[in-house]
């Protein structure tokens, strides 16, 4: 297999005396989508927010075989590492236009820029004079992955993009992705619905109290498997 | 006739008032700084211009040229440095170190230029005035301080709404963290923010010089004023400050005319009714939930 694209190596986040994340590693590689699962308070947003630089974390981040552990938030955006935020934290005094053209500050140059991304969601280019705050969720999301995209990602950061939506804008969402795929864009996925993550994912990490319990390709583990290593209970030995 | 001229005179203070608050406002309305130096940092681009201008006679309108761009710099600075650090102490210690500010450069000012009096000389302008009749008189370096805070505010609201660095500051100010996460450098933009509010300032100091007498501790005066405009405006918006300082300098040139002792405190006491009624001020900032 070719080199990662993204590797972590024993993290160790702590909020206060709260140890967020223990020793957790991780590899990404260009082109697959890799799922982070876990019950709340697992530590997968501050794995997210970890790779974007929001944390400082102990241990070390390798990133096209750069090390960028203390690398500010908008340096990775240079390299490509672009998050969609948890709430997706739009800028509420911006139009919808302003906020998808912020994306481009740090971005890189490449296939997605303004048209390209109007393109994906029919009803965006007639209303990009409007606020943000004038649209409903699963629109604001839209514009928040938008806002992403234009960014020209190597490694698209999602942090649980399907939180508070109706399951019908949550499909359409997860529609896009293969499209968001045609390139050599990576995702890391953070996500409650765990159904959801493990069907577009191509491999996953379960964490629990910020330590990984599973990692591997969903097609090797049971759904028992992977509820067992999401709730931390013990799995039943097979029988024989 | 007279209550005519004191409208008008009112409007012509208000300029000098939105002056003072643009800088405060845009401050507080980005980087959520609270600045108590802000009088003393007006006060002392006055006294720049007295030190660097060749003579006291030397008309104070060319200090124009090297002031604001002095301020720029010097706000950037402050942000990168004093500021920036004290930010990330909580807004508590903000408040602290612009109030320490203020002490050190009043007792600057005092021990450099001692505590006399002081004006900016601006030719045979300061007596210039058109007088369309008997009573009303409109002086032209009011007008002009008017004039020049409009500007002020429209090309700092043009810069804020179409330009790349503007729409980075106004995303600054919605969510900094979020900011960081687009890419933004929330350093360098909150420095330019502060750049932009330092340049102000040091106009508002020049106009406030031109407009009358200024010692070291002046900036006490011009900070409550600044600070009204900005709430009786609404906290966070440019063109508000424009209004918050025509009303502060209506209510003062008002209640002169109903008894000349009595103006400044009438402008207070409309503050505090503006406070009372609309604590969002008269136009805040509109950013839907």
């Amino acid at each position: 297999m070719s080199e990662p694209l993204l590797e972590a190596h024993d993290l160790v986040v702590r909020h206060g005396q709260l140890v967020a994340l223990r020793d957790v590693s991780l590899q990404v590689h260009a082109g697959e989508v890799c799922a982070v699962v876990g019950a709340n308070g697992a530590g997968k947003s501050t794995l997210l927010r970890t790779l974007a630089g929001l944390h400082p974390t102990s241990g070390r981040i390798v990133f096209a075989g750069e090390d960028i552990t203390r690398e500010s938030a908008h340096a990775r955006v240079r390299r490509g590492i672009v998050m969609v935020p948890e709430g997706r934290r739009l800028f509420r005094s911006l139009t919808v236009e302003e906020n998808i053209l912020i994306g481009e500050v740090s971005g890189r140059s490449g296939r997605w820029d303004l048209d390209a991304v109007f393109g994906l969601f029919g009803w965006m280019r007639d209303r990009r004079h409007e606020r943000v705050s004038h649209l409903s969720g699963g629109e604001q999301q839209q514009v928040a992955i938008c806002r992403a995209l234009i960014a020209n990602p190597r490694l698209l950061l999602l942090d649980e993009i399907s939180l508070g939506l109706a399951p019908v804008i949550v499909q359409q969402i997860y529609q896009v992705l293969p499209e968001l795929l045609g390139e050599d864009i990576a995702v890391l996925l953070v996500e409650q619905d765990v159904a959801q993550a493990l069907r577009v994912a191509n491999r996953f990490q379960c964490l629990l109290e910020g330590r990984t319990t599973l990692e591997g390709s969903p097609a090797d583990f049971s759904a028992h498997d992977v509820e067992a290593a999401y709730f931390g209970f013990a799995a039943e030995e097979p029988a024989p | 006739m007279n209550w005519i001229n004191a409208i008008i005179q009112g409007l012509l203070l208000g300029g000098l008032f939105a002056l003072f608050a643009c800088g405060l406002s845009m401050l507080f309305g980005v980087l959520g700084i609270i600045n108590l130096a802000h009088g003393d940092l007006a006060v002392l681009g006055a006294y720049v211009a007295v030190a660097l201008l060749p003579s006291v006679h030397t008309n104070a309108l060319w200090a124009l040229l090297f002031v604001p761009p002095m301020f720029a710099v010097f706000g950037y600075a402050s942000q990168r440095t004093l500021l920036r650090r004290s930010m990330e102490s909580g807004p508590l210690t903000t408040l602290l170190v612009t109030f320490g500010l203020s002490v050190v450069l009043e007792n600057a000012l005092l021990e450099g230029f001692s505590a006399d009096s002081h004006s900016l000389s601006v030719g045979s302008l300061v007596t210039k005035a058109f007088r369309p009749n008997s009573s009303i008189s409109i002086s032209y370096l009011r007008l002009g301080i008017l004039v020049v805070a409009v500007v002020v505010l429209a090309l700092v609201q043009l810069f804020l709404a179409r330009t790349g660095t503007g729409r980075q500051i106004r995303a600054l100010a919605d969510d900094s963290e979020a900011a960081s996460i687009v890419g933004i450098n929330t350093r360098h933009v909150a420095g330019i923010a502060a750049a932009v509010a330092f340049a102000t300032v040091g106009i508002a100091g020049l106009a406030d010089g031109m407009y009358a007498q200024f010692g070291p501790t002046s900036g006490g005066t011009l900070l409550l004023f600044g600070f009204e405009a900005v709430i009786i405006g609404g906290l966070g918006s440019l063109w508000g400050t424009l209004v918050g300082g025509c009303v502060l300098g209506l209510a003062q040139t008002i209640g002169a005319q109903i008894d000349p002792t009595i103006g400044v405190l009438c402008a207070h006491v409309v503050f505090l009714v503006v406070l009372a009624v609309k604590p969002n001020g008269l136009m805040p900032a509109t950013v839907d939930a």
